[in-house]
């Protein structure tokens, strides 16, 4: 797969940083619940970190934290490297530092057309201010068919977002995501309530943003896929980082074993 | 996935040609009943008179639409901006000042509306039904339940200009259609217009791609707004005549032609080619009824008609799982009658659960 696009509108990524994101020891309480206390996490250039852990134990405050939508209690976020203003800090400013969340579900308008899907929030336009429609259809066919492999499925810029399958949903937002540049990509469980196949697609196109030289935070339920297309693994329980493994490290059958016996200690710690 | 799509489903899908096909067919029809008059030009230029305040409401409120929501306040701005219009020309001699006034009063409706929907949160159904209501009252407070009669209007140049006529052509037919394709480019080639329809269709997608959803909303009542009080002044100046409920028969009639022309009433589906043609259609049937010798009282049964007709139509075309839902339950329903009829059972009360294949017919 080719997912090398030419940036429209981004920079050429400043060179000579380590880490696309960087929390140190940050800490988020709700009221009296403590949702995330002195949390260390990295994710590297290029690097697929896979984040697990049962509902509750906070893997959505963090990307929320990540993608600017929540502040932090404590704690400090750096972007490439560089400490981010947490006053500041915001979905929009994640997004002008180039960190794309592909949320769960909703990720499209269902009655638009892809080329609209794809360009939405950062039209392409004229000096007069009107969409270059032919452009962006142009673009967008070339991505269906290079970037996310649509050949032949009757799948054109113009079929709306309801033609297309689950798994080809997600695709479609992870393009997006890859097109304008992002140097992070957050996949909130994004294989949530499809079918295998549909599922084996996405994973195609999350070793795709690798391939790509994008990095990605990929949130999973199932151990499987995300055993298999993370570079790491980070295990959050009750708000606290509980294990970290790079790739290679730890089997699936263990994972698993793990991640069960974290799930029982709940059980039991609730009786 | 389905294969490419086959040429004839393509044609369909090109905006507004099942809609222009209904308008052509429904000339014709006029054309062959009442040949004397729909043959000649003069018919058409009277459609052209009447139907372009119509036109420019219902191409206005199609954009509303577009983004999930309604306008129903607008019948109260052709009142409010009328009342305005006239009592600069009528009572301070300065229709300058009138038209300037008048499209600031719908613009500030409008206004009003959009901060009463997307900052308060108010539903737009009840909001504007709630302005409706007071901007309606107010007119009458204002105007004094007067009326204004202004045939000294003729003499100035902004009614040359308005409602005046380029040889035999009036000239709010030129102004609607400029509307027209004005609010066509901005639906379809603007930021804007793409923005209303990503809210409309899902405002949770649009928040997430990056759009202001409140002050896009709001800039959607600001254009209704204006352009009711547009549509105010070309109707009060082509009748030369303000009254304080004009604009009352205006609401259901623009709806009409809003879904008559295939704009979905669900939102982030809306054609503006669409409602151009329905606001003829529904501006010729009553004209064209009476030509061809019906009786007047048919009218809005034939427009009832012609409506369900367009509505069925655009969701078959549009909605192919639905045309082939329906498909499916006919033909699960004709089997089912089959073979009820074949076995010589009498038909059971409540439906026929005994021959039902399970695959339709049950309801």
């Amino acid at each position: 797969m080719n997912l090398q696009e030419p940036a429209p509108a981004g920079q050429a990524a400043p060179q000579g940083w380590r880490h696309v994101v960087r929390l140190d020891q940050v800490d988020m309480t709700f009221g009296k619940v403590q949702a995330l206390s002195q949390v260390d996490f990295r994710v590297g250039r290029n690097e697929i970190v896979g984040l697990l852990g049962d509902n509750g134990a906070g893997k959505s405050t963090l990307i929320k934290i990540v993608s600017g939508v929540l502040r932090p209690t404590a704690g400090s976020i750096w972007v490439r490297d560089r400490p981010v203003d947490l006053d500041h800090y915001s979905a929009r400013m994640a997004h002008e530092l180039r960190i794309e969340t592909v949320h769960q579900g909703q990720t499209l308008g269902e009655k638009q057309p892809l080329w609209r899907n794809l360009f939405v929030g950062r039209q392409i336009v004229g000096r007069l201010g009107f969409i270059d429609v032919d452009e962006e259809k142009r673009i967008a066919d070339r991505l269906l068919r290079q970037a996310i492999g649509f050949r032949g499925e009757g799948i054109t810029a113009d079929s709306t977002a309801r033609d297309l399958s689950g798994g080809e949903r997600q695709g479609i937002a992870i393009a997006r995501a890859m097109y304008f540049e992002a140097d992070l990509i957050v996949l909130d469980e994004p294989t949530t309530a499809l079918a295998v196949n549909e599922v084996r697609k996405v994973l195609a196109f999350i070793e795709g943003v690798k391939a790509g030289g994008h990095a990605c935070i990929y949130i999973e339920h199932n151990l499987a896929n995300v055993h298999e297309v993370a570079d790491r693994l980070l295990i959050l329980d009750r708000g606290r980082v509980v294990g970290e493994f790079a790739r290679g490290e730890i089997s699936l059958a263990d994972l698993t074993a793990r991640m069960i016996a974290l799930h029982e200690g709940h059980a039991h710690g609730r009786r | 996935m389905a294969g490419a799509e086959p040429t004839w489903r393509r044609l369909l899908r090109l905006e507004g040609l099942p809609i222009l096909a209904v308008l052509a067919a429904l000339v014709a029809t006029f054309m062959a009943a009442a040949p004397e008059v729909f043959l000649g030009y003069r018919i058409y230029m009277s459609f052209l008179t009447t139907v372009p305040p119509l036109l420019v409401l219902a191409v206005a409120l199609t954009l509303v639409i577009a983004a999930g929501e309604i306008d129903l306040s607008f019948p109260s701005v052709i009142a409010l901006s009328g009342w305005v219009l006239a009592y600069c020309t009528h009572v301070l001699g300065s229709p300058w000042l009138g038209l300037f006034l008048a499209l600031g009063a719908g613009a500030l409706v409008g206004f009003v509306n959009g901060l009463l929907i997307a900052r308060v949160g108010i539903p737009s159904i009840i909001a504007t039904l709630a302005t409706q209501f007071l901007w309606g009252g107010l007119t009458t407070v204002f105007s004094q339940g007067l009326s204004y009669s202004m045939g000294e209007v003729e003499g100035y140049a902004v009614w040359h200009l308005m409602v005046g006529r380029l040889g035999p052509v009036p000239v709010q037919a030129l102004w609607a259609l400029g509307v027209a394709a004005v609010l066509w480019l901005v639906l379809n080639r603007r930021r804007f217009g793409e923005h209303l329809l990503f809210i409309g269709d899902n405002a949770r997608v649009a928040e997430v791609v990056g759009v202001n959803v409140a002050r896009e909303k709001t800039r959607a009542f600001v254009l209704m707004g204006l352009m009711a009080a547009f549509a105010s002044v070309l109707l009060t100046l082509e009748n030369r005549s303000f009254f304080n409920t004009q604009g009352g028969g205006y609401l259901l009639e623009v709806m009409a032609a809003v879904f008559i022309g295939g704009t979905s009433v669900f939102g982030g589906q809306a054609s503006v080619i669409g409602t151009v043609a329905g606001s003829f259609i529904i501006g010729m049937v009553e004209a064209g009824l009476v030509a061809t010798g019906l009786q007047g009282f048919w009218v809005r049964a034939v427009v009832g008609v012609v409506f369900l007709a367009a509505v069925i139509g655009h969701l078959l075309i549009e909605e192919p799982e639905r045309r082939a839902a329906l498909a499916r339950a006919l033909r699960g329903r004709l089997e089912g009658a089959r073979r009820r009829l074949s076995r010589g059972f009498p038909i059971p009360p409540g439906g026929g659960v005994h021959a039902s294949n399970g695959k339709g017919g049950k309801r």
